[in-house]
Protein backbone atom coordinates (compact mmCIF):
# COMPACT_ATOMS: atom_id res chain seq x y z
CA UNK A 1 0.00 0.00 0.00
CA UNK A 2 1.43 3.09 -1.19
CA UNK A 3 1.10 6.09 0.87
CA UNK A 4 2.41 9.51 0.55
CA UNK A 5 3.94 10.07 3.98
CA UNK A 6 7.37 9.95 6.13
CA UNK A 7 6.46 7.41 9.02
CA UNK A 8 3.68 6.33 10.60
CA UNK A 9 4.41 7.78 14.00
CA UNK A 10 4.52 11.37 12.47
CA UNK A 11 1.45 11.52 10.57
CA UNK A 12 -0.55 13.81 12.62
CA UNK A 13 2.31 16.27 13.33
CA UNK A 14 3.05 16.25 10.12
CA UNK A 15 -0.36 17.23 8.98
CA UNK A 16 -0.57 19.68 11.67
CA UNK A 17 2.28 21.93 10.20
CA UNK A 18 0.74 21.74 7.08
CA UNK A 19 -2.51 23.10 8.17
CA UNK A 20 -0.36 25.45 10.05
CA UNK A 21 1.34 26.64 6.56
CA UNK A 22 -1.63 26.88 4.81
CA UNK A 23 -3.92 28.27 6.90
CA UNK A 24 -2.69 31.45 8.77
CA UNK A 25 -5.67 32.03 9.94
CA UNK A 26 -5.42 29.28 12.28
CA UNK A 27 -3.21 29.04 15.54
CA UNK A 28 -1.53 25.38 15.36
CA UNK A 29 -0.19 24.28 18.44
CA UNK A 30 1.63 21.28 17.22
CA UNK A 31 2.92 20.09 20.32
CA UNK A 32 0.18 20.08 22.10
CA UNK A 33 -2.22 19.24 19.00
CA UNK A 34 -4.29 21.93 19.46
CA UNK A 35 -5.72 24.16 16.17
CA UNK A 36 -7.07 27.18 17.55
CA UNK A 37 -8.93 30.12 15.81
CA UNK A 38 -6.52 33.02 15.15
CA UNK A 39 -7.73 35.60 18.04
CA UNK A 40 -9.65 33.08 20.41
CA UNK A 41 -10.84 34.01 22.65
CA UNK A 42 -13.42 36.56 21.40
CA UNK A 43 -14.99 38.34 24.21
CA UNK A 44 -18.06 37.58 25.31
CA UNK A 45 -18.50 34.46 22.72
CA UNK A 46 -19.01 30.56 24.17
CA UNK A 47 -15.78 29.23 22.67
CA UNK A 48 -16.70 25.37 20.53
CA UNK A 49 -14.32 23.18 21.43
CA UNK A 50 -14.34 19.43 19.18
CA UNK A 51 -11.96 16.89 18.39
CA UNK A 52 -11.65 13.34 17.72
CA UNK A 53 -9.63 10.42 16.13
CA UNK A 54 -7.78 12.03 13.07
CA UNK A 55 -8.19 10.63 9.18
CA UNK A 56 -12.16 12.43 9.12
CA UNK A 57 -10.26 15.62 7.64
CA UNK A 58 -11.57 17.92 7.34
CA UNK A 59 -13.58 17.12 10.27
CA UNK A 60 -12.86 18.58 12.82
CA UNK A 61 -9.73 21.27 12.95
CA UNK A 62 -10.65 22.01 9.08
CA UNK A 63 -14.14 23.46 10.40
CA UNK A 64 -12.26 25.88 12.81
CA UNK A 65 -13.22 29.19 12.21
CA UNK A 66 -15.50 32.31 12.08
CA UNK A 67 -19.35 31.34 12.27
CA UNK A 68 -17.97 27.43 13.42
CA UNK A 69 -15.32 25.68 15.63
CA UNK A 70 -13.32 28.35 18.13
CA UNK A 71 -11.05 24.96 18.90
CA UNK A 72 -10.22 21.34 17.59
CA UNK A 73 -8.29 18.39 18.96
CA UNK A 74 -7.29 15.88 16.93
CA UNK A 75 -6.02 12.63 18.16
CA UNK A 76 -3.74 9.82 16.72
CA UNK A 77 -5.17 8.21 13.40
CA UNK A 78 -8.83 6.88 14.70
CA UNK A 79 -8.09 7.34 18.27
CA UNK A 80 -9.47 9.91 20.43
CA UNK A 81 -7.58 12.85 21.29
CA UNK A 82 -6.52 12.78 25.00
CA UNK A 83 -7.96 14.90 28.02
CA UNK A 84 -4.55 17.51 28.27
CA UNK A 85 -5.29 18.38 24.59
CA UNK A 86 -8.89 19.62 25.06
CA UNK A 87 -8.10 21.22 28.20
CA UNK A 88 -5.93 23.40 26.58
CA UNK A 89 -8.11 24.42 23.70
CA UNK A 90 -10.68 25.39 26.53
CA UNK A 91 -8.39 27.70 28.02
CA UNK A 92 -7.29 29.32 25.00
CA UNK A 93 -10.89 30.13 23.65
CA UNK A 94 -12.62 30.46 27.12
CA UNK A 95 -13.59 33.96 27.61
CA UNK A 96 -15.48 33.54 30.85
CA UNK A 97 -19.08 33.21 29.11
CA UNK A 98 -18.09 29.09 28.80
CA UNK A 99 -16.89 26.55 26.29
CA UNK A 100 -18.91 23.76 24.61
CA UNK A 101 -17.52 20.42 23.93
CA UNK A 102 -18.82 18.50 20.75
CA UNK A 103 -18.14 14.95 21.55
CA UNK A 104 -18.75 12.24 18.79
CA UNK A 105 -20.60 8.72 20.73
CA UNK A 106 -17.40 6.86 20.79
CA UNK A 107 -16.93 5.10 24.04
CA UNK A 108 -13.01 6.87 23.83
CA UNK A 109 -14.32 10.22 22.52
CA UNK A 110 -16.70 10.64 25.71
CA UNK A 111 -14.20 9.42 28.74
CA UNK A 112 -11.66 11.61 27.56
CA UNK A 113 -13.95 14.44 26.89
CA UNK A 114 -15.67 13.37 30.20
CA UNK A 115 -12.41 13.77 31.50
CA UNK A 116 -11.42 17.27 30.09
CA UNK A 117 -14.78 18.57 30.78
CA UNK A 118 -14.05 17.76 34.69
CA UNK A 119 -10.36 19.17 35.11
CA UNK A 120 -11.47 22.36 33.07
CA UNK A 121 -14.12 23.10 35.40
CA UNK A 122 -11.53 22.88 37.85
CA UNK A 123 -9.82 25.31 36.11
CA UNK A 124 -12.65 28.17 36.43
CA UNK A 125 -13.82 27.22 32.97
CA UNK A 126 -17.60 26.48 32.66
CA UNK A 127 -18.41 23.65 30.29
CA UNK A 128 -21.37 22.02 28.80
CA UNK A 129 -21.37 18.87 26.38
CA UNK A 130 -23.26 17.81 23.53
CA UNK A 131 -22.88 14.32 22.44
CA UNK A 132 -23.64 13.25 18.82
CA UNK A 133 -25.59 9.74 18.19
CA UNK A 134 -27.06 10.41 14.69
CA UNK A 135 -25.71 6.67 12.63
CA UNK A 136 -29.17 4.39 12.59
CA UNK A 137 -26.96 1.76 11.00
CA UNK A 138 -26.42 0.93 14.52
CA UNK A 139 -29.79 -1.38 14.86
CA UNK A 140 -29.57 -2.40 18.88
CA UNK A 141 -28.27 0.21 20.88
CA UNK A 142 -29.22 -1.29 24.38
CA UNK A 143 -26.41 -3.69 23.01
CA UNK A 144 -24.00 -1.80 21.93
CA UNK A 145 -21.76 1.89 22.93
CA UNK A 146 -25.22 3.61 21.29
CA UNK A 147 -25.27 5.29 18.09
CA UNK A 148 -22.00 6.37 16.82
CA UNK A 149 -21.70 10.15 15.86
CA UNK A 150 -21.25 10.84 12.05
CA UNK A 151 -21.80 13.29 9.31
CA UNK A 152 -24.46 15.29 11.51
CA UNK A 153 -21.36 16.31 13.68
CA UNK A 154 -21.06 19.05 10.57
CA UNK A 155 -24.52 20.11 10.82
CA UNK A 156 -24.31 20.59 14.59
CA UNK A 157 -20.59 22.40 14.98
CA UNK A 158 -22.04 24.54 11.85
CA UNK A 159 -25.06 25.87 13.71
CA UNK A 160 -24.23 25.85 16.91
CA UNK A 161 -21.35 28.15 15.53
CA UNK A 162 -23.46 30.29 13.60
CA UNK A 163 -25.70 30.82 17.36
CA UNK A 164 -22.48 31.59 19.21
CA UNK A 165 -20.78 34.23 16.48
CA UNK A 166 -23.96 35.47 17.43
CA UNK A 167 -23.01 36.16 20.97
CA UNK A 168 -25.61 33.42 22.77
CA UNK A 169 -25.30 32.25 25.67
CA UNK A 170 -23.86 28.64 26.53
CA UNK A 171 -27.36 26.96 27.38
CA UNK A 172 -28.80 28.48 24.20
CA UNK A 173 -25.72 27.71 22.59
CA UNK A 174 -25.98 24.10 24.05
CA UNK A 175 -29.21 23.73 23.54
CA UNK A 176 -29.53 24.26 19.88
CA UNK A 177 -26.35 21.71 19.54
CA UNK A 178 -28.75 19.00 21.17
CA UNK A 179 -31.70 19.85 19.21
CA UNK A 180 -29.94 19.56 16.13
CA UNK A 181 -28.24 16.31 16.89
CA UNK A 182 -32.41 14.95 17.76
CA UNK A 183 -33.25 16.47 14.42
CA UNK A 184 -30.16 14.53 12.52
CA UNK A 185 -29.85 11.14 11.23
CA UNK A 186 -26.91 9.55 9.05
CA UNK A 187 -26.65 6.26 6.86
CA UNK A 188 -23.16 5.08 5.83
CA UNK A 189 -22.18 3.11 2.72
CA UNK A 190 -18.12 1.47 2.16
CA UNK A 191 -17.40 0.28 -1.26
CA UNK A 192 -14.11 -0.63 0.30
CA UNK A 193 -12.32 -1.09 3.11
CA UNK A 194 -9.85 1.99 5.26
CA UNK A 195 -6.10 1.80 5.12
CA UNK A 196 -4.73 3.59 8.05
CA UNK A 197 -0.85 4.31 7.87
CA UNK A 198 -0.21 2.00 11.27
CA UNK A 199 -1.19 -0.53 9.80
CA UNK A 200 -0.18 -0.05 6.37
CA UNK A 201 -2.84 -1.56 4.53
CA UNK A 202 -7.29 -2.34 4.93
CA UNK A 203 -8.37 -2.78 8.60
CA UNK A 204 -10.82 -4.89 7.33
CA UNK A 205 -11.67 -7.27 4.35
CA UNK A 206 -14.39 -6.41 1.84
CA UNK A 207 -14.16 -8.39 -1.08
CA UNK A 208 -14.45 -6.91 -5.07
CA UNK A 209 -18.25 -6.89 -5.77
CA UNK A 210 -19.46 -6.62 -2.23
CA UNK A 211 -19.83 -3.30 0.05
CA UNK A 212 -21.02 -2.71 3.09
CA UNK A 213 -24.11 -0.95 4.28
CA UNK A 214 -24.27 0.86 7.54
CA UNK A 215 -20.52 1.52 7.83
CA UNK A 216 -19.02 3.68 10.47
CA UNK A 217 -16.34 6.48 9.70
CA UNK A 218 -13.49 4.09 11.23
CA UNK A 219 -14.72 1.12 9.01
CA UNK A 220 -16.92 -0.38 11.69
CA UNK A 221 -20.08 -2.39 10.08
CA UNK A 222 -23.45 -1.79 10.93
CA UNK A 223 -26.35 -4.16 9.14
CA UNK A 224 -24.99 -6.01 5.93
CA UNK A 225 -23.22 -6.80 3.62
CA UNK A 226 -24.09 -7.43 0.24
CA UNK A 227 -23.31 -7.66 -3.08
CA UNK A 228 -22.18 -4.50 -5.06
CA UNK A 229 -25.21 -2.17 -6.14
CA UNK A 230 -25.71 1.00 -8.27
CA UNK A 231 -25.37 4.61 -7.72
CA UNK A 232 -29.67 4.64 -7.46
CA UNK A 233 -30.38 1.43 -5.28
CA UNK A 234 -27.72 2.65 -2.60
CA UNK A 235 -29.57 6.40 -2.48
CA UNK A 236 -32.82 4.39 -2.10
CA UNK A 237 -31.24 2.12 1.02
CA UNK A 238 -29.42 4.98 2.47
CA UNK A 239 -32.35 6.93 2.25
CA UNK A 240 -34.79 5.29 3.50
CA UNK A 241 -32.54 4.09 6.43
CA UNK A 242 -32.48 7.94 7.56
CA UNK A 243 -36.02 9.22 6.88
CA UNK A 244 -37.83 6.25 8.32
CA UNK A 245 -35.95 6.46 11.32
CA UNK A 246 -36.11 10.56 11.59
CA UNK A 247 -39.85 10.47 9.54
CA UNK A 248 -39.68 14.47 8.77
CA UNK A 249 -42.14 16.46 8.52
CA UNK A 250 -39.96 19.90 7.13
CA UNK A 251 -37.74 20.72 5.02
CA UNK A 252 -33.85 19.16 5.15
CA UNK A 253 -30.39 20.24 4.94
CA UNK A 254 -28.54 17.02 3.32
CA UNK A 255 -25.27 16.28 3.21
CA UNK A 256 -24.05 13.88 0.49
CA UNK A 257 -20.27 12.84 2.11
CA UNK A 258 -17.91 11.26 0.70
CA UNK A 259 -16.05 9.19 3.03
CA UNK A 260 -12.10 10.49 1.16
CA UNK A 261 -11.60 7.77 -1.29
CA UNK A 262 -14.60 8.63 -3.99
CA UNK A 263 -14.84 11.41 -6.56
CA UNK A 264 -16.70 14.10 -6.36
CA UNK A 265 -18.28 13.00 -9.94
CA UNK A 266 -19.52 10.32 -8.21
CA UNK A 267 -20.57 11.96 -5.43
CA UNK A 268 -22.52 14.09 -7.35
CA UNK A 269 -24.39 11.58 -9.21
CA UNK A 270 -25.13 10.15 -5.93
CA UNK A 271 -26.28 13.49 -5.06
CA UNK A 272 -28.73 13.38 -7.92
CA UNK A 273 -30.08 10.04 -7.02
CA UNK A 274 -30.74 10.78 -2.88
CA UNK A 275 -32.67 13.60 -4.38
CA UNK A 276 -34.80 11.63 -6.57
CA UNK A 277 -35.57 9.30 -3.38
CA UNK A 278 -36.37 12.23 -1.26
CA UNK A 279 -38.68 13.59 -4.42
CA UNK A 280 -40.87 10.44 -4.84
CA UNK A 281 -41.33 10.51 -1.10
CA UNK A 282 -42.28 13.92 -1.45
CA UNK A 283 -40.23 15.14 1.12
CA UNK A 284 -38.41 18.91 0.72
CA UNK A 285 -35.08 19.62 0.48
CA UNK A 286 -33.54 22.88 1.74
CA UNK A 287 -29.94 22.85 1.34
CA UNK A 288 -27.30 19.97 0.10
CA UNK A 289 -23.91 19.84 0.48
CA UNK A 290 -21.64 17.77 -1.68
CA UNK A 291 -18.75 16.44 -0.59
CA UNK A 292 -15.58 14.83 1.48
CA UNK A 293 -16.51 16.14 4.95
CA UNK A 294 -16.53 13.67 7.40
CA UNK A 295 -14.27 11.18 6.17
CA UNK A 296 -12.33 7.86 6.57
CA UNK A 297 -8.95 8.35 4.93
CA UNK A 298 -8.78 6.71 1.45
CA UNK A 299 -12.02 4.88 1.96
CA UNK A 300 -14.40 4.18 -0.64
CA UNK A 301 -18.69 5.07 -0.32
CA UNK A 302 -20.17 7.76 1.05
CA UNK A 303 -23.05 8.67 3.90
CA UNK A 304 -26.29 10.54 3.70
CA UNK A 305 -26.86 12.75 6.83
CA UNK A 306 -30.18 14.86 7.10
CA UNK A 307 -31.38 16.98 9.67
CA UNK A 308 -35.28 18.63 10.03
CA UNK A 309 -35.21 22.49 10.01
CA UNK A 310 -37.02 25.06 10.83
CA UNK A 311 -36.11 28.90 9.53
CA UNK A 312 -34.52 29.96 12.85
CA UNK A 313 -32.04 26.36 12.15
CA UNK A 314 -31.99 27.56 8.59
CA UNK A 315 -31.00 30.97 8.94
CA UNK A 316 -28.38 29.51 11.17
CA UNK A 317 -26.60 27.01 8.68
CA UNK A 318 -27.11 30.02 6.13
CA UNK A 319 -24.96 32.41 8.22
CA UNK A 320 -21.40 32.99 7.20
CA UNK A 321 -18.88 30.45 7.59
CA UNK A 322 -15.11 31.07 7.19
CA UNK A 323 -13.31 27.48 7.52
CA UNK A 324 -10.57 25.52 5.54
CA UNK A 325 -13.34 23.08 5.19
CA UNK A 326 -16.24 25.00 5.16
CA UNK A 327 -16.96 28.49 3.36
CA UNK A 328 -19.61 30.89 2.56
CA UNK A 329 -21.03 33.97 2.88
CA UNK A 330 -17.82 35.92 4.21
CA UNK B 1 16.30 -10.48 40.13
CA UNK B 2 15.24 -8.98 42.83
CA UNK B 3 12.55 -11.57 43.79
CA UNK B 4 10.22 -10.12 46.95
CA UNK B 5 11.47 -12.02 50.26
CA UNK B 6 9.83 -14.93 51.29
CA UNK B 7 9.20 -13.67 54.71
CA UNK B 8 6.88 -10.66 55.04
CA UNK B 9 6.79 -9.75 51.40
CA UNK B 10 6.27 -6.17 51.24
CA UNK B 11 5.63 -4.18 48.06
CA UNK B 12 7.55 -0.91 47.85
CA UNK B 13 8.11 1.89 44.77
CA UNK B 14 11.19 0.22 43.31
CA UNK B 15 8.40 -3.18 43.18
CA UNK B 16 6.45 -1.25 41.31
CA UNK B 17 9.23 0.35 39.09
CA UNK B 18 10.18 -2.84 38.17
CA UNK B 19 6.77 -3.93 37.29
CA UNK B 20 6.67 -0.62 35.14
CA UNK B 21 9.45 -1.64 33.57
CA UNK B 22 8.76 -5.19 33.00
CA UNK B 23 5.23 -3.91 31.71
CA UNK B 24 6.30 -1.16 29.11
CA UNK B 25 8.86 -4.02 27.61
CA UNK B 26 6.28 -6.69 27.09
CA UNK B 27 3.72 -4.11 25.83
CA UNK B 28 6.48 -3.40 23.12
CA UNK B 29 7.02 -7.01 22.11
CA UNK B 30 3.63 -7.84 22.26
CA UNK B 31 1.87 -4.14 20.70
CA UNK B 32 1.70 -5.88 17.02
CA UNK B 33 0.16 -9.25 18.45
CA UNK B 34 -2.41 -6.08 19.93
CA UNK B 35 -2.78 -4.45 17.03
CA UNK B 36 -3.53 -8.07 15.01
CA UNK B 37 -6.32 -8.80 17.81
CA UNK B 38 -7.91 -4.83 17.87
CA UNK B 39 -7.92 -5.70 13.73
CA UNK B 40 -10.93 -7.09 13.48
CA UNK B 41 -12.64 -5.84 15.51
CA UNK B 42 -11.46 -2.72 16.44
CA UNK B 43 -9.02 -0.18 14.36
CA UNK B 44 -5.79 -2.06 14.94
CA UNK B 45 -4.38 0.87 17.21
CA UNK B 46 -4.69 -0.48 20.49
CA UNK B 47 -0.82 -2.29 20.61
CA UNK B 48 0.27 0.96 19.02
CA UNK B 49 -1.34 3.22 21.83
CA UNK B 50 -0.31 1.27 24.99
CA UNK B 51 2.92 1.68 23.74
CA UNK B 52 2.71 5.25 23.42
CA UNK B 53 1.70 5.06 26.45
CA UNK B 54 4.02 3.16 28.30
CA UNK B 55 6.98 4.49 26.49
CA UNK B 56 5.80 8.03 28.00
CA UNK B 57 5.38 6.29 31.41
CA UNK B 58 8.34 5.36 32.09
CA UNK B 59 10.52 8.51 30.90
CA UNK B 60 8.31 10.12 33.38
CA UNK B 61 8.64 7.97 36.11
CA UNK B 62 12.45 7.60 35.63
CA UNK B 63 12.93 11.49 35.37
CA UNK B 64 11.09 11.73 39.05
CA UNK B 65 11.01 8.41 40.41
CA UNK B 66 7.77 8.62 42.84
CA UNK B 67 9.09 6.99 46.56
CA UNK B 68 5.88 5.27 47.06
CA UNK B 69 3.70 2.03 45.82
CA UNK B 70 0.96 4.63 45.13
CA UNK B 71 3.00 7.38 44.02
CA UNK B 72 4.21 5.16 40.99
CA UNK B 73 1.05 3.93 40.05
CA UNK B 74 -0.48 7.40 40.01
CA UNK B 75 2.40 8.63 37.84
CA UNK B 76 1.52 5.85 35.64
CA UNK B 77 -2.10 6.52 35.48
CA UNK B 78 -1.78 10.10 34.56
CA UNK B 79 0.91 9.53 32.22
CA UNK B 80 -1.65 6.87 30.14
CA UNK B 81 -4.59 9.58 30.31
CA UNK B 82 -2.12 12.04 28.59
CA UNK B 83 -0.82 9.91 26.10
CA UNK B 84 -2.77 7.04 25.49
CA UNK B 85 -6.11 8.04 24.22
CA UNK B 86 -8.78 5.96 22.74
CA UNK B 87 -10.93 4.62 25.44
CA UNK B 88 -8.15 2.08 26.72
CA UNK B 89 -6.22 5.63 27.60
CA UNK B 90 -9.14 6.75 30.72
CA UNK B 91 -9.43 3.37 31.75
CA UNK B 92 -6.37 2.57 32.72
CA UNK B 93 -5.31 5.26 33.82
CA UNK B 94 -8.41 5.29 36.08
CA UNK B 95 -7.59 1.83 36.94
CA UNK B 96 -3.90 2.66 37.94
CA UNK B 97 -4.38 6.68 39.62
CA UNK B 98 -7.48 5.13 41.35
CA UNK B 99 -5.46 2.26 43.20
CA UNK B 100 -2.76 4.59 44.41
CA UNK B 101 -4.94 6.94 45.51
CA UNK B 102 -5.86 4.03 48.02
CA UNK B 103 -2.75 2.84 48.54
CA UNK B 104 -1.87 6.99 49.50
CA UNK B 105 1.44 7.08 51.03
CA UNK B 106 3.04 4.39 52.56
CA UNK B 107 6.33 3.74 51.82
CA UNK B 108 5.18 -0.13 51.40
CA UNK B 109 1.94 -2.04 51.25
CA UNK B 110 1.28 -6.22 51.58
CA UNK B 111 -0.32 -7.71 49.44
CA UNK B 112 -3.81 -7.77 49.92
CA UNK B 113 -3.40 -3.85 50.41
CA UNK B 114 -2.36 -3.93 46.69
CA UNK B 115 -5.22 -6.25 46.10
CA UNK B 116 -7.59 -4.19 47.66
CA UNK B 117 -6.47 -1.47 45.72
CA UNK B 118 -6.34 -2.91 42.36
CA UNK B 119 -9.97 -4.03 43.12
CA UNK B 120 -10.73 -0.17 43.67
CA UNK B 121 -8.94 0.84 40.47
CA UNK B 122 -10.68 -2.02 38.99
CA UNK B 123 -14.51 -1.42 39.65
CA UNK B 124 -13.35 2.12 38.76
CA UNK B 125 -12.91 0.98 35.34
CA UNK B 126 -16.47 -0.97 35.41
CA UNK B 127 -17.87 2.36 36.46
CA UNK B 128 -16.24 5.27 34.19
CA UNK B 129 -16.81 2.28 30.93
CA UNK B 130 -20.25 1.54 32.31
CA UNK B 131 -19.25 -2.62 31.53
CA UNK B 132 -19.92 -5.82 33.38
CA UNK B 133 -17.84 -9.31 33.10
CA UNK B 134 -19.49 -10.96 29.79
CA UNK B 135 -19.06 -7.76 27.82
CA UNK B 136 -15.88 -8.70 25.77
CA UNK B 137 -14.05 -5.88 27.51
CA UNK B 138 -10.86 -5.89 29.65
CA UNK B 139 -12.88 -6.40 32.35
CA UNK B 140 -13.13 -10.40 31.37
CA UNK B 141 -9.38 -10.32 32.60
CA UNK B 142 -9.38 -7.96 35.63
CA UNK B 143 -12.31 -9.39 37.71
CA UNK B 144 -11.47 -13.14 37.32
CA UNK B 145 -7.63 -12.17 38.13
CA UNK B 146 -8.50 -10.53 41.36
CA UNK B 147 -10.98 -13.23 42.50
CA UNK B 148 -7.87 -15.29 42.35
CA UNK B 149 -5.53 -13.07 43.63
CA UNK B 150 -7.79 -12.68 46.62
CA UNK B 151 -8.85 -16.40 46.96
CA UNK B 152 -4.48 -17.54 46.55
CA UNK B 153 -4.08 -14.86 49.63
CA UNK B 154 -7.01 -16.12 51.67
CA UNK B 155 -5.55 -19.41 51.64
CA UNK B 156 -2.21 -18.42 52.57
CA UNK B 157 -0.21 -18.13 49.44
CA UNK B 158 2.98 -16.12 49.12
CA UNK B 159 2.32 -12.83 47.21
CA UNK B 160 4.33 -14.35 44.21
CA UNK B 161 2.28 -17.13 44.16
CA UNK B 162 -0.94 -14.88 44.51
CA UNK B 163 0.11 -12.57 41.61
CA UNK B 164 1.02 -15.73 39.60
CA UNK B 165 -2.20 -17.22 40.22
CA UNK B 166 -3.98 -14.13 39.30
CA UNK B 167 -2.01 -13.86 35.99
CA UNK B 168 -3.21 -17.12 34.95
CA UNK B 169 -6.42 -16.35 35.76
CA UNK B 170 -6.41 -13.36 33.68
CA UNK B 171 -5.31 -15.35 31.05
CA UNK B 172 -7.90 -17.56 31.00
CA UNK B 173 -10.22 -14.85 31.33
CA UNK B 174 -8.81 -13.20 28.41
CA UNK B 175 -9.01 -16.35 26.08
CA UNK B 176 -12.65 -16.99 27.57
CA UNK B 177 -13.58 -13.31 25.68
CA UNK B 178 -13.59 -15.42 22.21
CA UNK B 179 -16.80 -16.83 21.91
CA UNK B 180 -18.39 -13.61 23.47
CA UNK B 181 -20.44 -10.75 21.86
CA UNK B 182 -19.15 -7.41 22.71
CA UNK B 183 -21.67 -5.05 24.34
CA UNK B 184 -18.83 -2.13 24.83
CA UNK B 185 -16.03 -0.35 22.90
CA UNK B 186 -15.63 0.13 18.83
CA UNK B 187 -16.19 -3.94 19.29
CA UNK B 188 -19.77 -3.45 19.95
CA UNK B 189 -20.85 -2.18 16.26
CA UNK B 190 -20.09 -5.38 15.04
CA UNK B 191 -22.98 -7.00 16.99
CA UNK B 192 -22.63 -11.21 15.86
CA UNK B 193 -19.24 -10.61 13.94
CA UNK B 194 -17.60 -9.86 17.06
CA UNK B 195 -17.89 -13.17 18.20
CA UNK B 196 -14.51 -15.34 17.92
CA UNK B 197 -12.03 -12.97 17.99
CA UNK B 198 -10.16 -12.26 21.31
CA UNK B 199 -11.03 -9.23 22.96
CA UNK B 200 -7.34 -7.22 22.58
CA UNK B 201 -7.95 -4.74 25.73
CA UNK B 202 -8.88 -8.04 27.98
CA UNK B 203 -5.24 -9.60 26.23
CA UNK B 204 -3.38 -6.04 27.69
CA UNK B 205 -5.03 -6.40 31.04
CA UNK B 206 -3.93 -10.01 31.01
CA UNK B 207 -0.33 -8.64 30.01
CA UNK B 208 0.07 -6.23 32.26
CA UNK B 209 -0.97 -8.54 35.31
CA UNK B 210 1.86 -11.40 33.66
CA UNK B 211 4.40 -8.39 34.42
CA UNK B 212 3.07 -8.05 37.78
CA UNK B 213 3.64 -11.68 38.58
CA UNK B 214 6.81 -11.84 36.86
CA UNK B 215 8.04 -9.16 39.09
CA UNK B 216 6.97 -10.83 42.26
CA UNK B 217 8.65 -13.61 40.86
CA UNK B 218 12.20 -12.51 39.59
CA UNK B 219 11.31 -13.80 36.36
CA UNK B 220 10.97 -10.35 34.24
CA UNK B 221 12.95 -11.04 31.77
Amino acid sequence: MKMLINVPETVVADALRGIAAAHPDLTVDVERRVIIRRGAPYEGKVGLVSGGGSGHEPLHGGFVGKGMLDAACPGEVFTSPVPDQMVRAAAAVDSGAGVLFIVKNYTGDVLNFDMAAELAEDEGVQVAKVLVNDDVAVMDSTFTAGRRGTGATLFVEKIAGALAEEGASLDQVAAVARRVNELSRSFGVALTAVSTPAKGGPTFDLPDGELELGVGIHGEPGRERRAMMTSGEIADASVEAVVDDLQPDGPLLVLVNGMGGTPLLELYGFAAEVHRVLGERKIPVARTLVGNYVTSLDMSGCSVSICQVDEELLRLWDAPVSTPGLRWGC
Amino acid sequence: MNALPADGPEIDAAFLRRWLDTAADVIEREAARLDDLDSPIGDADHGGNMRRGFIAARTAVGQEPPDTPGGVLVAVGRQLISTVGGASGPLYGTLLRRAGKELGDEPAVSAARLRDALKAGVDGVAQLGGAAVGDKTMLDALYPALDALSGALDAGASTADALSAAAAAADTGATATIPLRARKGRASYLGERSIDHQDPGATSAALLLNALSDTATGTAA
